[in-house]
């Protein structure tokens, strides 16, 4: 009779994080960050369809690196509860730090009871009426849940990144500034020129009414770099 | 593989039901046993729940302006006077209602919802084509109801930004969907207020007015039906109006349907 192998809960713990930081490190970076109006979410995307980016709610934006099946599903899952609750309550009821908690269990679910984790890594942004109401939160693949202040990045090299974002962010900052700071960031720490075509970006914009997420042009894009 | 760890709005995780059922919301609703239901199978002799009167619909040249009265009766007793009847649906449409109130005042927040939530997960509007057959289908869901006398008639227009056209949809009872030409009518008044538009109406005709037609219809249905409420100068009632353009929904202010109202009560027969 053969006795299955044991392994020890540490290692397989961390074989299953590794595995997914592997994952996560490979996709390209995204980088939120708190601007003069609001929230810019911007990230390198071959892609003009599949987002990265996206809507959740009013005041309520995502953006997700890693494999993209995976963070669709966590997309739709999110608007189907911001829905949920914005029609069964409020629309000022739905608020990022729920979904972010609800996301930050669904992964630790999918990581502790799944064949495979998400190799995954999400952020979520709510735009408040100044700058001091504005939240970010970052949700990792195995649940870890975190507060951003002004600004974060998530893929690729983020650590060296961030470093590079911060210093030389400043709080309230134009949009112009904040998408040539963090393209530029970007190019450094990737150290590669990106095709400018392949930029994707949106705002949450608290001057814009009640839905306050718009998708950037490539020329506002273009005319920020110039 | 189906996750159902509850959640409508609470703690714990997401069901991630893989992409099912579709993007519709009223579906999603259905699944969590939360579709609006009324819930009985015979309405109680004599409840009178307030009923909603004249809205109206008719095409310019930029598109379509929408307008309804704001008064809401319950038998003979006037039980609202600045009920809202003309909504946005989305920015690029507009719906109306006339029958029971309470009910339709709720099918359209599904209806608001609905579109938005296809936007957000498909990523592009649906057509108008799209929206207005989504509209049949809720109000066909309501027929139980309609026969037991709450009905729920909405009237509905958009800009189809594919054919760069303002078009119009009108409903029955049973869900029926019927596109009209150039003006609609529902509700009480409804009569009244479509035979003063066929005596006025003319093609291309520009936004003011279209304005003044529309409130002058509603103005000429309150006169003849004691349901629909015409403008109140002295106590700032005025009708609700949009238009729906090329360029999007515009919810006419106020002080410019004061000034129109004004006008169109000082030049009445």
């Amino acid at each position: 009779m053969t006795m299955p192998m044991y392994v020890p809960p540490e290692q397989l713990i961390k074989d299953r994080a590794d595995f997914a930081r592997k994952g996560i490190a490979r996709g390209r970076p995204i980088v939120l960050l708190e601007y003069a109006d609001g929230v810019l979410l911007i990230g390198e995307n071959p892609s003009g369809s599949l987002h990265k980016v996206s809507e959740i709610y009013d005041r309520i934006a995502f953006a997700g690196v890693g494999r993209f099946n995976e963070f669709e599903t966590l997309r739709v899952a999110g608007i189907r509860y911001a829905d949920l609750k914005g029609y069964s309550y409020g629309r000022a009821d739905v608020t990022a730090k729920g979904l972010a908690n609800a996301y930050a269990q669904t992964l630790g679910q999918i990581f502790t009871h799944e064949l495979k984790p998400y190799e995954i890594d999400v952020m979520v942004a709510e735009v408040g009426d100044d700058a001091k109401s504005t939240r970010m939160y970052r949700i990792q693949f195995d649940g870890t849940l975190a507060d951003v202040e002004g600004l974060g990045a998530m893929g690729g090299e983020e650590e060296q990144l961030t470093v590079a974002l911060r210093e030389r962010y400043t709080p309230g900052v134009s949009l112009t500034e904040a998408i040539a700071l963090a393209i530029s960031s970007i190019e450094a720490t990737e150290d590669r020129p990106v095709d400018p075509t392949h930029w994707e970006a949106a705002v949450l914009d608290r001057t814009l009414g009640r839905r306050t997420f718009r998708r950037l042009e490539q020329a506002e894009i273009a005319a920020a770099r110039a | 593989m189906t996750r159902r760890l509850e959640v409508p709005g609470g703690g714990g995780p997401l069901p991630l039901d893989p992409v099912v059922p579709d993007a519709s919301f009223l579906s999603l609703l259905e699944t969590r046993g939360l579709r609006p239901d009324w819930g009985f199978e015979e309405v109680p002799p004599g409840l009178e729940v307030p009923e909603a009167t004249t809205v109206l619909a008719l095409r310019f040249a930029d598109g379509v302006v929408m307008a309804g009265d704001r008064r809401a009766t319950a038998g003979n007793v006037i039980a609202h006077t600045r009920v809202k009847k003309v909504y946005a649906a989305d920015d690029f449409s507009a719906v109306a209602i006339s029958g029971s109130a309470g009910m339709a005042i709720e099918l359209i927040k599904l209806f608001q919802t609905e579109l938005e939530h296809y936007e957000k997960i498909e990523g592009t509007r649906l057509s108008l084509e799209g929206k207005s057959n989504f509209l049949a289908r809720i109000v066909r869901g309501n027929l139980a109801m309609a026969f037991q006398g709450l009905v729920v008639v909405p009237l509905f227009c958009g800009y189809d930004e594919a054919e760069g056209a303002g078009k119009l949809f009108t409903f029955d009872v049973v869900g029926g969907r019927y596109e009209e030409q150039d003006y609609a009518t529902t509700g009480s008044g409804g009569a009244e207020a479509k035979s003063f538009i066929k005596n006025t109406y003319r093609e291309d005709m520009s936004e003011d007015e279209a304005l003044r037609v529309g409130v002058e219809a509603l103005v000429a249905a309150a006169e003849e039906d004691s349901a629909t409420g015409g403008p109140d100068l002295r106590r700032g009632i005025f009708p609700n109006v949009v238009t729906v353009t090329a360029v999007g929904l515009t919810e006419i202010e106020d002080d410019r349907l004061a000034a129109v109202s004004s006008e169109v009560m000082e030049a009445r027969p």
